[in-house]
C-alpha cells in the first residue's frame, strides 16, 4: 500500500512539474492557446439543461478572445460529451486533463456527477468550476462552487415564508436523492430551531421523474386545510415539476393559498412549461433573467446574439459560469500564469460584477458571495422579483444546522489549507474533499 | 426622483383632465411601483375608496400584471405585449401612447399577499353585480379575508338575494364567521346550518368553537357534528384514493396497450415503444403549434395524427429492422433499444433538448366538484374515458374484424396460417403499425398529465412491459386487469407507505407473482402455447 501511495504521490510531482514545464514553455509561443474543458453532458437525460452551460462557455470563451484572450494567448474551448452517465464524467475529465491539457475545466450539474469528477481533480490538481445549486457538506481545493450553497438559497428562502407570508406549517416535498435529503435535513434544523413544532412539518420523498402526483396534492391539501398558513418547499428535480404544478391547479390549490417555493425551477424549465397554472408560485435563486441591472441586459443581448435567438432565455446556472469563468480569467492574470497552485492562491478574494448589479466575491472556503432573490411566476414564464436579501451572503460549505458539520470550516489559504477543519478539535481530517 | 417628477406631471395635468379621480392612479405611481408593501396596500385602499369609474380596470390591470409605469416619463400605462414591443394605452384617459419595448418599461408588480387582498377587494366591487355567476365568484373570493364591514354589508345582501346559488354561498361565508366571532343565539343557528355540511371552512369553524367556546352545551353539539362530518369525509377519501387508483391504471393500461400487440400478440420485444409514445407527444405538440388558436380543439386533431406518425414509424421499423429477427428475441431486444436511442437523440437535434410545452385544452383543466370533500380532477376523468374507448375499439378490431382473425392465426402459427392463404408479412408491418400507432394515441393522452421531451418514452417502457407480463403475454383483457390493478395498489399504498416505498412494494408483489405464475394473470392457452 505505501509503495503505491509513494509511486502515485511521484507521479503526481512529476506531472506537476510538466505542467508548469508546459505552461513555462506556452508563453514563449505566441501562437499557443491556453485550452478550457467544457465537461457537460449533451445527450442523455440531464442534456435538458447542461446543453445551455456549454453554448455559455462558448459564448464566454469567444468574448474573451475577442478582448484578446488571457495573457496575450487566446482561449480554446474544448468541449466533451459525458452523456449523463456519471462514470463516463471522471472518464471524461481524466481526458480533458491528462490528454486535452486543459487550464481549467467548467462543468457537471448533479452532485453524483461532480463526485464522481473529484477523485480525477484531486489526483490530477486540476481546477474545476462547479455552476449549480447543491447540497453543501463540500469543500475541495480543486473545486470552486458558483452555484448556491443551502445558506444562499434554502434558508433565505424559508425566512421569507416565515415573515413576509406568514407560513406556520410547511410541507418539504422533494426527489429521493442526496440534494433533497440533505437540504430537507438541513432545513427541518432550521425550522426546528425556529420553533416549528414537529407536527407541523410533512416531509414527503418521490422517485426520479415522478408523475403521478395525485395523492400527495391531496395529502398536502389536507395539510394545508387546518387553518393555519401552509408554505411547500419543493426540492423536487427537474422533470417531475410539470406534473406536480398541473396536479395542483387541477385540484384547485392556488399560489395564494399554499404557496410552493421551488430551488430548481428556472427560467429555461418554465419554457418548457405551460406556465397558466404556476402564476404566484415562487422560486429562490441569485439570479434572474427579469433582474434591472445594466450587465444584465448585455448578457442577455450578448446571449441572444450568440445564438440567433431573440427569445432565448437566460438563469441562474449560467450566471454562475459567467461568474466563475471572469474570477478565472482575473486569477489567472493575477497569477501570471494558468497553473493550478498558481491561480488557487490568486483566486482567493478576487471580485468580479455579478449580473444583478454588483460584486462577487471568491471566499476562502471556494464558495462565492451572492445576493439571494426570490420571484413568483409569472404568466410569460419570467420572475417577478418579490423580494431580495439586503446585502451579499456569503456561501457556506458546511452547515450550522447539521450535528455532523457545525463545527467544521473550511479555508484554502496558507497556513490551514484546509476544507474541513474542526474547530473544537482543532484538526484537519485529511481528507481532501 | 422620477416619481417624484411623475406626481409632479399629474398633478399639472389633473386641471387639464374631466374627471380629476381618473388622475389618482398617476399620483399613486411611486407607492404602487416600490417595494414598500404597506404602502402598496394603502395606495390600493384609496384606489377602492375613490370615486373613479376606471378604478374597476385599474384594480384588474393590477392583478393581471397589466399595469406599467414608463420609465422615462413616469406615466402609469396599461401595456399588452405585441410581438416584440409592447402596445401602450393611458392609464388615466384611455388614449393610446406609442409602443416602447419591455425595457422602456417598469412592471407595477404585486405579490401573493397583495393579490390576494386584491382579489377580495374587486370581489367586494362586484359582489352586486347583475350577473349571478360574477356575484357568485365574488363572494366566493371572499371567503377568508372578509372583516365585519364587509360581513354586514353581504348580511344586508343576502336578504335580497335571487339565486339559490349565491345565497348558498353567502350562507356559508356568515355562518362560518358567526360560528368564530358571532353571539350565542347566531352560534346556535350556525351549528343548525353546519349539520350535514362537508365544507373545510365550516369545520375549522366547528373546531374553534369545540376547543374555546364556554358553553357546553354548544361545544358538544359540535363535537357531534365534527365526528359525522370527519366519517363522512373519511369515506370520501376512500373513494378519492380508489378514483387516484383508476387514475393511474388507466394510464399504465393506455401507455401499456400498445405493447400489449407488438410484444404480447406478437412477441417482439419492442424496446422502442417508449419512444413511439413519444412521437406521439411530440405530434400533439406540433399540432398545437400549427393551430395556435385551436387549442380546444387541436387535441380531438392530435389524435389521428399521433396515429398515423406512430403508425407509420412502427411500419418503417418493421420492415427494415424486425422482420429480418423474427424468432430471435435477444437481437429484436438490442436492435430496438438502438432504435429507442436513435429516436431519442433526433428529437434532440431537430427539435430542441429543452423539454417543450403542451398546453391543456380549457375542458381538460381544473375538477368536477361533487361535494366540498371529493372533486375529481377533470384530465383523469377524460384519460379514464379515453382509456376505455381505444379499449373497446381494439377489442372490436382483434374479436370481430377478419384482420383481427389473421393476426391471432398468424401469431398462433405462422406456417398454418400461411397455409391458409395469409400474407403473413403483410400482416406483421400491419400489426406492428397498429400497436406503434396505439402507442402514438397514448402519446397524446400522456402529453396532457406531463412532460414532453425527449425523455418521456424512458419513463413508460419499463411500467409498460411490467402490466403486459402481469396480464399474460397475448392478452388484451390481461393488460387491462393488470393495469388496472397494479394503479390501484400503488395508490392504496402510497399514504401510508409513502410514493418510493409504495412502488418498490408493488414491484416486489409483481416479481412473487411472476415466480408462482410466470404466464401472468391470464395465461394464453391451447396448443399454440405449447412451442
Amino acid at each position: 500500500m505505501r509503495t503505491v501511495k509513494l509511486k502515485s504521490t511521484m507521479a503526481l510531482s512529476l506531472l506537476a512539474s510538466a505542467v508548469i514545464g508546459a505552461t513555462a514553455s506556452s508563453s514563449a509561443l505566441a501562437e499557443d492557446t491556453i485550452k478550457v474543458g467544457v465537461l457537460h453532458s449533451l445527450s442523455g437525460t440531464m442534456a435538458i439543461s447542461e446543453t445551455t452551460l456549454k453554448d455559455t462557455m462558448l459564448m464566454l470563451i469567444d468574448e474573451q478572445n475577442k478582448k484578446g484572450g488571457v495573457l496575450g494567448q487566446q482561449l480554446e474551448a474544448v468541449v466533451v460529451d459525458p452523456a449523463s452517465d456519471w462514470p463516463l464524467f471522471a472518464e471524461k475529465a481524466r481526458e480533458l486533463i491528462e490528454k486535452e491539457g486543459v487550464a481549467v475545466t467548467f462543468g457537471a450539474w448533479t452532485s453524483v456527477s461532480r463526485k464522481s469528477v473529484l477523485p480525477v481533480l484531486e489526483e490530477l490538481n486540476s481546477p474545476m468550476f462547479y455552476p449549480v445549486q447543491y447540497e453543501g457538506e463540500e469543500s475541495s481545493k480543486n473545486v470552486y462552487y458558483t452555484g448556491a450553497a443551502p445558506n444562499q438559497q434554502a434558508i433565505p428562502a424559508v425566512d421569507y415564508l416565515m415573515n413576509d407570508i406568514g407560513a406556520e406549517r410547511w410541507v418539504l416535498a422533494g426527489t429521493d436523492y442526496v440534494y433533497p435529503r440533505t437540504t430537507n435535513k438541513i432545513l427541518e434544523a432550521y425550522l426546528m430551531d425556529k420553533g416549528v413544532a414537529a407536527e407541523d412539518i410533512l416531509i414527503n420523498y418521490t422517485p426520479f421523474g415522478h408523475s403521478d402526483w395525485q395523492s400527495i396534492v391531496s395529502e398536502i391539501k389536507t395539510f394545508g386545510s387546518a387553518g393555519k398558513k401552509t408554505a411547500v418547499v419543493s426540492t423536487v428535480n427537474g422533470d417531475a415539476n410539470v406534473p406536480f404544478y398541473k396536479e395542483l391547479a387541477n385540484q384547485g390549490v392556488s399560489a395564494e393559498d399554499i404557496p410552493v417555493i421551488a430551488f430548481s425551477v428556472g427560467e429555461e424549465e418554465l419554457s418548457g412549461f405551460d406556465t397558466s397554472p404556476l402564476v404566484g408560485h415562487l422560486a429562490a435563486w441569485n439570479y434572474f433573467m427579469s433582474v434591472e441591472a445594466d450587465e444584465n441586459d448585455e448578457f442577455i443581448d450578448a446571449w441572444q446574439e450568440f445564438l440567433g435567438d431573440e427569445e432565448r432565455v437566460t438563469n441562474d446556472p449560467m450566471e454562475a459560469h459567467y461568474i466563475g469563468f471572469n474570477m478565472w480569467v482575473k486569477a489567472v492574470e493575477k497569477a501570471g500564469t494558468t497553473d493550478a497552485d498558481a491561480v488557487q492562491e490568486a483566486i482567493i478574494g478576487v471580485s468580479v460584477p455579478n449580473l444583478s448589479g454588483g460584486y462577487s466575491t471568491m471566499m476562502p472556503n471556494h464558495h462565492i458571495t451572492k445576493p439571494v432573490l426570490i420571484g413568483e411566476i409569472q404568466e410569460d414564464g419570467q420572475f417577478d422579483i418579490v423580494w431580495e436579501t439586503s446585502g451579499l451572503v456569503a456561501g457556506d460549505a458546511w452547515s450550522d444546522f447539521l450535528p455532523d458539520s457545525k463545527d467544521l470550516i473550511s479555508d484554502w489559504r496558507a497556513p490551514l489549507s484546509c476544507g474541513n477543519y474542526n474547530v473544537v478539535t482543532a484538526t484537519c481530517s485529511g481528507q481532501n474533499f | 426622483m422620477l416619481f417624484l417628477l411623475a406626481i409632479a406631471m399629474g398633478s399639472f395635468g389633473s386641471s387639464a383632465s374631466a374627471n380629476e379621480s381618473n388622475e389618482l392612479i398617476q399620483t399613486l405611481a411611486a407607492d404602487l411601483s416600490g417595494k414598500n408593501k404597506a404602502a402598496k396596500l394603502a395606495a390600493i385602499e384609496s384606489i377602492v375608496n375613490s370615486d373613479s369609474e376606471r378604478k374597476g380596470s385599474w384594480l384588474q390591470g393590477l392583478l393581471e400584471g397589466d399595469l406599467y409605469v414608463v420609465k422615462e416619463s413616469g406615466e402609469v400605462v396599461f401595456a399588452t405585449k405585441n410581438g416584440k414591443l409592447y402596445d401602450l394605452v393611458s392609464a388615466v384617459d384611455g388614449s393610446e401612447r406609442e409602443a416602447l419595448k419591455k425595457r422602456a418599461l417598469r412592471k407595477i408588480s404585486i405579490n401573493n399577499a397583495i393579490r390576494k387582498d386584491l382579489k377580495s377587494q374587486i370581489g367586494l366591487l362586484a359582489i352586486e353585480n347583475p350577473d349571478d355567476s360574477k356575484r357568485l365568484e365574488a363572494v366566493k373570493q371572499l371567503s377568508d379575508s372578509v372583516d365585519e364591514q364587509s360581513l354586514e354589508r353581504i348580511r344586508a345582501l343576502r336578504s335580497k338575494e335571487s339565486s339559490p346559488d349565491v345565497k348558498q354561498a353567502m350562507d356559508l361565508l356568515l355562518y362560518t364567521s358567526d360560528l368564530k366571532i358571532g353571539t350565542q343565539e347566531q352560534k346556535i343557528s350556525a351549528l343548525d346550518f353546519a349539520e350535514g355540511k362537508l365544507d373545510i371552512e365550516l369545520i375549522n369553524a366547528l373546531r374553534v368553537v369545540e376547543e374555546q367556546d364556554s358553553d357546553p352545551v354548544l361545544v358538544a353539539r359540535a363535537k357531534e357534528l365534527l365526528t359525522i362530518a370527519e366519517e363522512k369525509r373519511a369515506w370520501y377519501s376512500r373513494a378519492e384514493q380508489l378514483f387516484f387508483g383508476i387514475s393511474l391504471g388507466s394510464v399504465l393500461v393506455v401507455a401499456a396497450i400498445g405493447l400489449a400487440i407488438t410484444f404480447g400478440v406478437m412477441g417482439v420485444i419492442n424496446m422502442a415503444h417508449g419512444e413511439l409514445i413519444m412521437l406521439g407527444a411530440y405530434t400533439t405538440w406540433f399540432i398545437q403549434q400549427i393551430f395556435p388558436g385551436a387549442v380546444n380543439y387541436s387535441l380531438l386533431m392530435a389524435v389521428p395524427a399521433a396515429f398515423l406518425v406512430s403508425g407509420t414509424a412502427g411500419v418503417l421499423i418493421e420492415r427494415t429492422v424486425i422482420r429480418h429477427l423474427y424468432g430471435r428475441p435477444l437481437e429484436t431486444l438490442l436492435a430496438t433499444f438502438g432504435i429507442s436511442l436513435l429516436l431519442q437523440q433526433l428529437v434532440r437535434t431537430v427539435v430542441s433538448p429543452q423539454n417543450v410545452a403542451v398546453i391543456n385544452p380549457t375542458w381538460m383543466s381544473g375538477s368536477w366538484v361533487v361535494n366540498p370533500a371529493l372533486s375529481l380532477s377533470l384530465n383523469r376523468l377524460v384519460i379514464i374515458g379515453f382509456c376505455l374507448l381505444v379499449f373497446a375499439l381494439l377489442v372490436i378490431i382483434f374479436t370481430r374484424t377478419s384482420y383481427g382473425l389473421q393476426m391471432r392465426a398468424v401469431a398462433q402459427n405462422r406456417q398454418m396460417a400461411k397455409a391458409m392463404g395469409i400474407r403473413s408479412a403483410r400482416v406483421d408491418a400491419m400489426s406492428f403499425g397498429l400497436g406503434s400507432g396505439v402507442a402514438g394515441i397514448a402519446g397524446v393522452a400522456l402529453s396532457q398529465l406531463g412532460n414532453v421531451g425527449p425523455n418521456l418514452g424512458q419513463s413508460y417502457i419499463i411500467d409498460s412491459f411490467m402490466v403486459v407480463v402481469f396480464g399474460g403475454v397475448g392478452n388484451l383483457w390481461g393488460t387491462l386487469v393488470a393495469g388496472m390493478s397494479l394503479g390501484i395498489a400503488n395508490k392504496l399504498l402510497e399514504p401510508w407507505a409513502g410514493a418510493v416505498l409504495a412502488k418498490i412494494v408493488v414491484l416486489v408483489g409483481l416479481i412473487l407473482f411472476i415466480q408462482n405464475r410466470p404466464r401472468g394473470l391470464f395465461p394464453p392457452r391451447g396448443r399454440a402455447v405449447e412451442d
